[in-house]
């Protein structure tokens, strides 16, 4: 069969031309050709780790961010009530106190009245005891000649008394 | 668009294979005028139809209208030891059946030239051992043919084609980084090389497969878009050439043996764990086989490809048959005929890319047991058997 014998020219052909495309190929396409798409299928593969990554940090961000917020809400309400207690207790306090200072206030007004009362009273006294002794003695220096007259002194003395 | 270019490239096959059949039937005419029986033999002239078209020849023959031949005369280089070398245009020879002695001393064999030496009285059988085509010397003295036939132009042509495409690609890749998305004719391209790499390198090569990416991508394309330019009417049967396979073949053959590594050897001709007995008859069986690799690698392109060529010459030329018995008969058949090649012409068109992925596969495949380091030998040697098998 003559398609079965093989021409050493087309041989020598094939090998030659086979080896230079082989050669130029490898240098100046399949190379760059080769470089660039695995730069390419790396970059992508970078991208998609680097977007899961963002995400799961966004995801532990946001969990974090809603446990920050709920921690945010427990102190506003413990500073909420513990205000409210605050309040209360400097409330009542002012309460309490304006109380004792009132009681303690009325009190001593109680204890000045009756110190002031006590005095007035010694002084009525004193006076009523001096006036007693004046009239007494007014009696007892004007020579009283008579009942009437006397009576009449007396009365005229009660009458300035009053009168004071 | 696509079914367009395939129909008219169907309707220019017809065309040529019609002009080659009727210029046979006038040639025959004068010559056998008295032997009118003999004249309608054509099963004869088809076989050299069909052989013409499917082999090599220092001449590319487009066409014959009548009896003038259109045909494009390429440089012959021939190198003999006694008168060195020479180059002259293949147009020195003249045409089929007025052939020329060139420079005294070159002849090309053809069936006139056969049949003058069995007339000069030598063995018929010696004389029919010469291949039609080949150039031989008056005297009988070795010469070595170089010539740029009719394959090796073709094969020039694609091999242009394939650098310009591969270049100007590379140069797109060069020029915009790895950051932009490909365009153009990159689109075409990335996914087969992304497939050569994803499906044949790195499943059987691995971790080494980036060291042979440019040798496998160089064969797959190489191959591909010779069977591609085969199946142009009008074309050469590059691929379907032994020459060629054989020499694709070698070249896998050396890079195995180049690469192979102590262990591949090791496995080869002392295989471990096996009785002595054994090894008598298990190293030679391994020996062979390394060398039947390349021999199947060799048959299995040159015979899918010419298969093919020879399927839809056949079919085409099935025409000129039934032409040859009665007009009608031939004007009836040439839609069958014409509806056959299509349907070949497409079939042809995935073999000439299968074959071009299973030669790259299979040579992805004989490089990854040469430089397997052995962790996963077994594994290995049955994916390979597997694969054979489907080829």
């Amino acid at each position: 069969m003559e398609l079965l014998q093989p021409d050493l020219g087309l041989f020598v052909w094939t090998l030659i031309a086979f080896i230079a495309v082989f050669l130029i190929l490898r240098k100046y396409a399949w190379g760059p050709i080769l470089a660039s798409l695995g730069e390419r299928e790396k970059g992508i593969a970078d991208s998609i780790a680097s977007a899961e990554r963002i995400k799961a940090e966004m995801a532990t961000m946001q969990s974090e961010h809603q446990k920050l917020m709920v921690q945010a809400r427990e102190e506003r309400t413990q500073m909420l009530n513990e205000a409210k207690d605050l309040k209360d207790k400097i409330v009542n306090e002012a309460k309490d106190q304006a109380k004792n200072e009132a009681s303690k206030i009325i009190t001593e007004a109680r204890v000045q009245i009756d110190h002031m009362k006590m005095a007035a009273m010694t002084e009525v006294k004193n006076e009523v005891a001096s006036l007693a002794l004046a009239v007494a003695e007014k009696v007892l220096r004007k020579n009283l000649s008579s009942d009437a007259e006397q009576s009449n002194y007396a009365k005229m003395l009660a009458e300035e008394v009053s009168l004071n | 668009m696509n079914r367009l270019f395939s129909l008219l490239v169907l309707v220019f096959a017809l065309f040529v294979a019609s002009f080659n059949a009727s210029a046979q039937e006038e040639h025959l005419a004068p010559a056998e005028a008295t032997h009118e029986a003999e004249a309608a033999k054509e099963p004869l002239n088809i076989k050299k139809i069909i052989f013409d078209h499917v082999g090599d020849a220092h001449e590319w023959h487009f066409m014959t209208i009548g009896h003038s031949h259109i045909t494009a005369p390429l440089p012959v280089i021939l190198y003999s030891p006694s008168n060195g070398l020479s180059v002259f245009s293949s147009s020195k020879f003249g045409h089929e059946g007025h052939r020329q002695v060139v420079d005294g001393q070159y002849i090309l064999v053809d069936d006139h030239y056969k049949a003058e030496q069995i007339a000069l009285g030598k063995d018929p059988i010696e004389v029919e051992k010469i291949k039609s085509g080949a150039i031989v010397t008056v005297d009988g003295s070795p010469v070595y043919d170089f010539s740029i036939t009719k394959n090796v132009l073709s094969m020039l042509i694609s091999v242009a084609l394939l650098l310009w495409i591969m270049l100007s690609v590379a140069k797109k890749y060069k020029q915009n980084g790895s950051g932009v998305a490909p365009s153009g004719f990159q689109n075409a391209l990335e996914p087969v090389i992304t497939f050569v790499r994803d499906e044949v390198a790195v499943p059987n090569l691995g971790h080494k497969a980036h060291r042979f990416m440019p040798i496998l991508l160089t064969f797959f394309f190489f191959i591909w878009i010779n069977n591609l330019l085969g199946l142009i009417p009008g074309g050469a049967n590059f691929t379907g050439n032994i020459a060629v396979t054989a020499c694709l073949a070698l070249i896998t053959f050396i890079v195995m043996i180049i690469r192979a590594n102590g262990h591949f050897w090791g496995h080869l001709l002392n295989p471990p764990g096996v009785p002595f007995g054994i090894k008598l008859l298990l190293v030679p069986i391994e020996i062979i086989s390394l060398f039947i690799k390349p021999v199947a690698l060799t048959i299995r392109l040159f015979a899918n490809i010419l298969a093919g060529h020879i399927i839809i010459l056949s079919i085409v030329c099935m025409i000129f048959i039934f032409g040859a018995m009665s007009p009608v008969a031939g004007w009836g058949f040439s839609p069958v005929s014409v509806g056959f090649s299509i349907f070949m012409f497409f079939l042809e068109l995935l073999v000439g890319a299968i074959q071009a992925f299973i030669f790259t596969t299979l040579t992805a495949v004989f490089i990854g047991q040469a430089v397997d380091e052995g962790h996963h030998g077994h594994e290995d040697a049955h994916h390979h058997h597997e694969n054979e098998v489907i080829a």
